[in-house]
């Protein structure tokens, strides 16, 4: 029971019911498509940029309470930053999920990021939170296609 | 003594239905359904996947290895005899246990997959041209689609779809409509993995009979939990895996009518599927070593044999009757909670209960589930025109087997009380 507790954070359930910035984007630069197969997970992101800024950020499409909350999390994080600060947060969010259940989380560096260290209890749940991350950085990259987690 | 001397005898008697104290017998027998997690014993409901295995399956391989274990058809020697012996014997199981007429009308494949794959690519081959037509159904697993897609792409020929209902049951107007001289072939599941459909394959095959064409029945979901009779269905062919009836992975079974069989080009080249061998010419075995190239799976379809015999202990007709009780509680447990949506509500079900919840996506009810040591499995099941046809991305699924009971149906219940304190 202990360990569900520790993925479905209060944050992450709140984020799921209410996800932030949870629209299409009519004017955005970019849009990327990103889906997880195992699970249907399907998100599309949109990003406006200024020159290198993100000036805004959105997401829409349908899936797991991780994926959705994790994309939400994402958007709220992002507007504002440049594309390499957008990098080096994708960084450690990856560096953190992916690590092994009982290495210490840097929670002042992570903020808002380690509400997902449950995460890393459940390896099949990396593709989750992801997801959107993957579509985003693919989004900066001025890719604008559909990105898969397989 | 007398409480030993009545169980033997309910365990023989065919007739009386299963029993609590019956079902507390036979999960003795399967060692995986008492594996404990933190201290809690895990609730099996992932049948659908694969089912867990009766000592007497896992003993049986243990003793191949140990005492038997030689190549098949080979030796002079005593063990390739034995082995042989214990081979060939496990197709007369199979035999008696599918209804089929003739022993060479069994074929040891890998497994459902392969099953289709043989008959796609040697009967499928050798008959479907340009223009031609396949039948499949709406409600297929991708292992009954995908084959006939590469197929029908090779060769130029069209994949035709039995459309459904909203509650999951094939509609059979339209499958006779689709039906005429161009179509060469009707593959459908006699089950449904995803809905838990029953498929009426016995009208299906006698419709298609009608216009001179043979049929392929899928039966992964079906020979573990209905009594099958290839004779009297009449199906030309019949496919099925060891893993969903009780026994182990990495074999199954094609029968096919010998008349057809007779006339179909070999699967795969090798040892064991020829007669005599030069650079000029190939004889091939005849049935059904023509389709058994090189060295089978002996330990495997010595496994499936003790499966056979173990099912038939209990007896096919007993387990339908049970399951169809154990789903019938299952499904009015489902309807009770509020915000759970069934998915597959035909009127002739077996034990697959696909369902979604309003607030929790299929992941995530997995892995509360998961967390309340019951393990279903959510995802589209291998059968994403189904989700499709439904517009939902993935469902939640529990499938049952003979020795599931009540309570491992009200912790699903419990579970699913769980998911709705966590997302509602
Ligand atoms: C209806 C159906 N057909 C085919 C298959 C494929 O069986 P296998 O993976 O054993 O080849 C399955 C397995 O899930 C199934 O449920």
């Amino acid at each position: 029971m202990s360990s569900n507790r520790a993925l479905y954070e209060q944050v992450i359930l709140e984020h799921n019911k209410k996800p932030r910035n949870f629209h299409e984007m009519e004017d955005a630069d970019r849009k990327v498509e990103g889906y997880n197969p195992l699970c249907g997970d399907h998100f599309t992101v949109y990003v406006k940029l200024n020159g290198d800024v993100i000036e805004d950020v959105s997401f829409s499409g349908a899936g797991c309470a991780i994926s959705k909350s994790s994309a939400s999390v994402m958007t709220m994080l992002l507007k504002g930053k440049t594309k390499k600060e957008a990098e080096g947060l994708f960084l450690k969010f990856h560096t953190m999920v992916t690590s092994s259940p009982d290495s210490p989380v840097d929670e002042d560096d992570l903020g808002k990021l380690r509400v997902f260290a449950g995460v890393r209890e459940f390896p099949v749940r990396i593709k989750c939170a992801t997801l959107a991350w993957h579509s985003m950085l693919s989004a900066l990259d001025g890719k604008d296609e559909s990105v898969t987690t397989e | 003594m007398a409480t030993a001397g009545q169980q033997t005898q309910s365990a023989v008697d065919k007739t009386a239905p299963l029993t609590a104290l019956d079902i507390e017998r036979i999960r003795r027998e399967f060692p995986a359904l008492h594996v404990e997690r933190d201290g809690v014993t895990q609730v099996y409901l992932d049948n659908a996947a694969t089912s867990q295995k009766p000592k007497s399956v896992i003993e049986r391989i243990d003793r191949y290895y140990r005492s038997e274990n030689a190549n098949v058809h080979r030796g002079m020697h005593y063990l390739s005899e034995v082995a042989t012996q214990a081979y060939e014997e496990s197709r007369k199981k199979v035999q008696r246990f599918l209804g089929v007429p003739l022993s060479c009308e069994v074929i040891f494949t890998r497994g459902t997959t392969e099953s289709i794959n043989l008959v796609a690519q040697t009967y499928g081959r050798q008959s479907v041209g340009k223009d031609d037509e396949v039948i499949i159904s709406a409600m297929e697993h991708h292992s009954n689609i995908v084959p006939w897609q590469m197929l029908c792409e090779e060769k130029g020929a069209k994949l035709r779809v039995i459309p459904m209902t909203d509650r999951g049951e094939l509609i059979l107007e339209e499958y006779e409509k689709l039906l005429s001289s161009r179509t060469k072939l009707v593959s459908v599941n006699h089950v449904s993995n995803a809905l838990g459909t029953i498929n009426p394959v016995r009208h299906i095959i006698e419709k298609a009979h009608e216009h001179g064409v043979p049929v392929l029945v899928d039966g992964a979901q079906g020979a573990a939990h209905l009594p099958i009779d290839v004779k009297e269905l009449d199906c030309d062919f019949y496919a099925c895996s060891a893993h969903k009836m009780v026994g182990p992975t990495g074999i199954g079974v094609l029968y096919g009518k010998a008349e057809l069989l007779n006339k179909m080009p070999p699967f795969m080249g090798g040892g064991d599927m020829i007669l005599s061998v030069t650079f000029e010419k190939t004889t091939y075995s005849s049935l059904p070593y023509k389709f058994e190239a090189g060295t089978p799976n002996i330990a495997g379809t010595i496994g499936l044999g003790a499966a056979v015999d173990y099912l038939e202990s209990i007896g096919m007709e007993r387990i339908a009757a049970y399951e169809h009780e154990l789903t019938q509680y299952a499904t009015s447990l489902l309807e009770s909670i509020d915000g759970v949506h069934l998915v597959g509500t035909a009127r002739e079900k077996a034990g697959v209960l696909s369902f979604t919840m309003e607030n929790a996506h299929p992941h995530d009810i997995g892995q509360i589930f998961s967390d309340c040591g019951v393990a279903i499995r959510a995802g589209h099941h291998c059968a994403q025109p189904v989700m499709q046809r439904f517009g939902i991305p993935a469902t939640a699924r529990a499938s049952l087997a003979f020795y599931n009971n009540k309570e491992d149906l009200d912790a699903m219940a419990d579970a699913i009380k769980k998911v709705k304190e966590v997302f509602d």
